[in-house]
């Protein structure tokens, strides 16, 4: 069976004012049905940047690579150029959601009126059908008083019920992809149980693929049934969930590891990764993340060394300069 | 009080609240007789969700907020200050001795100003220096221990990272030699690299220059890795409180153990162990009667349901206080 996305080499570039940077390098990736991929690192690894190119919502400043292809259903979203086709991709087949609720939202616009009119976009359906699958799946995703909602303003709605909303409405249009960009992060533990909770209950039953971004491995841990380790556009490892986080392979991954406080391991020092994350504008040369690992060696070969995943255990995928440091140091 | 560093005595802070002007003025109940004692020398914890009150109370402890009854006593080597009976001179002084690291100062402040005039700001605000050489001695002193690059205080803080730009605020926060800080959400907007960074910091400096923290935080792992006394805080009231260690070991009040449940496990084989709570947080304008938990408590046992109890802390080990209602 084919893979419902599969990212092939893909380059994300943008032209600025200080030159063209460089925010996601030769990443590949793929999401079946029904799975859960976690991309996971650091602010400004190019995570938000890899998404929205699934849904072509880069600017108007960005360039990607020729040889590039998204795979969505066994089309390339790349070669998208219609209005017709990227429908398709906003709002269709694919949907996002995000950290800050009201991004979804219209401020002056009702919840049920958003969800109604995106219904009548994207599906063959008239209005008062559209009404009902919307107050249905306000219910479903946990809302009181549904209708009463429905009528509301996404401002005159509580946190967590705002949280619900956008994902109520992401959900309507019945999407084979969701994409999840830090959809807990500004929530308490418990709002954040609660969300993550519905959405993989939502998975399970609707069977969709979901690429859920985060920088917390907790959650990662919990939702995610694979993972890809982002720093400065560059996919540095991936692969099963478990493995990532019980047997990780590469420096950054064991790095972000070693800073993460775990309630389970008090007495573990909070180790921080030296250093900063480089500006893209000064991307790293050969390996990306040389200038803050601790096993960099300025006599080897890694400022030369072409980034290249190898596969370590079945499905595990590491940087194949990471393991060569590894073994050195 | 020998120990003590700050006292807070059954300490309330209500705001007035009034939908519009013709409906009738309600209370907000933000802090609710709070009783706290944080130790000289110790990294005090403040948990709970958002709109529990943690940042009402850290800003009444350092007499940002107007207390509505009863008091804090900041014991300094020589006197007390009690904050509800302070002249002006003693709140001068006060202010001096007791400082907030802002979330994020480059917010409140002028675009405009360097990083230098960001952490000189206090100095001279509070009028501590003399000479403009005597600030710049301070305020590179205070920036080498934050480690901040010298080189870096002729320039703006928006060319900074995350992390850089908490740094400057501790810096600030520190220059005027206080005693006692509040630091509020002081990681939370932080890459887990960079917190931990700061977090060590925090603690590095804590011994180097004999401070006292009151952290304010809604992430129980961080909490639980600094602090070595923990409250936990809901819709006002503390329900919980003892050292670290055992709080975490041993959570007695369901609040605490569901809070405790819901973090997330960096452990993927260890899925849906959470508590899951319904529900948000109740609006403090009308906390529910008896125990304030009551609405969204997974196991309320038999004599919670008539919400009568009065609310307070009964301590069930040394040290270790848990709400009376839930222990009952
Ligand atoms: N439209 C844009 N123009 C220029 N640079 C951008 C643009 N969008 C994102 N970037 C840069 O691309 C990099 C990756 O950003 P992003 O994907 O948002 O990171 P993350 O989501 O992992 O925090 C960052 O350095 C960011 O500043
Ligand atoms: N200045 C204010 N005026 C009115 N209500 C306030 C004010 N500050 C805080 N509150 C209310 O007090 C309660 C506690 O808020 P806060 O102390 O900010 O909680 P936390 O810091 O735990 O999130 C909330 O219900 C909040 O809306
Ligand atoms: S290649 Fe070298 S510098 Fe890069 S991650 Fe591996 S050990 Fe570190
Ligand atoms: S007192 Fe009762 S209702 Fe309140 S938290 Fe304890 S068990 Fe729950
Ligand atoms: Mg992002
Ligand atoms: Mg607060």
């Amino acid at each position: 069976m084919s893979h419902l996305l599969e990212v092939k080499n893909l380059d994300v570039k943008f032209d600025t004012d200080e030159g063209r940077i460089t925010a996601v390098e030769n990443i590949s990736l793929t999401v079946d049905q029904g799975e859960v991929l976690g991309i996971v690192g650091e602010s400004g690894s190019g995570k938000s940047v890899t998404a929205k190119s699934i849904m072509k919502l880069n600017p108007g400043n960005t360039s990607y690579n020729e040889d590039a292809e998204i795979i969505l259903d066994n089309e390339n979203v790349l070669q998208f150029t219609s209005k017709q086709d990227l429908k398709k991709i906003r709002g269709g087949k694919v949907s996002m959601i995000f950290q800050e609720p009201m991004a979804s939202f219209a401020p002056a616009i009702k919840i049920g009126a958003q969800m109604v009119e995106q219904l009548l976009i994207h599906k063959n359906i008239n209005k008062d059908e559209a009404k009902s699958i919307s107050i249905n799946m306000l219910k479903r995703v946990g809302i009181a008083d549904a209708e009463k909602r429905f009528n509301q303003y996404a401002f005159e709605l509580s946190g967590g019920m705002r949280q619900r909303a956008m994902i109520a409405m992401a959900l309507s249009t019945m999407p084979k992809l969701l994409l999840a960009d830090e959809p807990t992060t500004a929530l308490d533990v418990t709002i954040q149980a609660q969300v993550i909770n519905l959405i993989k209950d939502i998975i399970k039953e609707y069977q969709m693929g979901v690429i859920f971004i985060t920088h917390d491995l907790g959650v990662i841990a919990q939702v995610a049934d694979h993972v890809a380790v982002m720093y400065l556009g560059s996919v540095v490892e991936k692969g099963p969930v478990n493995e990532i986080l019980k047997n990780p392979k590469h420096p950054y991954t064991k790095g972000l590891l070693q800073a993460l406080p775990d309630i389970n391991n008090l007495d573990a020092p909070l180790s921080p990764i030296p250093g900063n994350i480089p500006s893209p504008l000064d991307r790293p040369t050969g390996c990306v993340f040389r200038t803050r690992c601790p096993h960099h060696n300025p006599e080897g070969k890694d400022g030369k060394i072409e980034m290249k995943l190898i596969e370590v255990e079945s499905g595990h995928w590491v940087d194949q300069c990471g393991i060569q440091c590894g073994q050195n140091g | 009080m020998g120990d003590n560093l700050i006292s807070v005595n059954n300490v309330s802070v209500n705001f007035d609240y009034q939908e519009n002007f013709i409906s009738k003025k309600q209370k907000i109940h933000a802090v609710n007789n709070i009783n706290i004692k944080i130790k000289k020398g110790s990294f005090f914890g403040l948990v709970g969700e958002s709109g529990s009150g943690k940042t009402t109370l850290g800003r009444a402890i350092l007499g940002a907020n107007k207390i509505s009854s009863g008091n804090v006593i900041f014991h300094d080597d020589e006197r007390d200050y009690e904050l509800t009976n302070m002249n002006k001179q003693d709140l001068k002084e006060y202010r001096k001795k007791a400082q907030l690291i802002f979330q994020d100062p480059y917010a409140a402040l002028s675009p405009r100003m360097t990083v230098r005039d960001i952490i000189a700001e206090p100095l001279e605000v509070m009028k501590i220096t003399n000479s403009r050489q005597e600030t710049d001695e301070r305020v590179r002193d205070i920036a080498a221990k934050c480690r901040l690059n010298i080189e870096h205080l002729r320039r703006f803080p928006h060319a900074f990272s995350g992390g850089q730009r908490q740094r400057i605020s501790i810096a600030r926060a520190l220059v005027s030699n206080p005693k006692f800080i509040v630091a509020d959400e002081s990681v939370a907007a932080l890459d887990v690299s960079i917190q931990a960074d700061i977090l060590n910091l925090l603690k590095q400096l804590q011994t180097e220059l004999n401070l006292t923290y009151l952290f304010i935080s809604h992430d129980l792992s961080v909490v639980a890795h600094v602090c070595d006394v923990v409250a936990v805080m809901y819709l006002g009231h503390i329900v919980e409180m003892g050292p670290s260690r055992e709080l975490f070991k041993n959570p007695k009040h369901s609040y605490t153990k569901a809070l405790l449940s819901s973090i997330p496990s960096i452990d993927p084989e260890k899925r849906s162990e959470a508590i899951e709570l319904k529900g948000e947080i109740p609006s403090a304008l009308n906390p529910p009667p008896g125990c304030v938990f009551r609405t969204r408590c997974p196991n309320p046992g038999v004599d919670c349901k008539g919400g009568e109890i009065t609310m307070g802390l009964t301590e069930v080990e040394p040290g270790h206080w848990v709400d009376q209602c839930c222990v009952l």
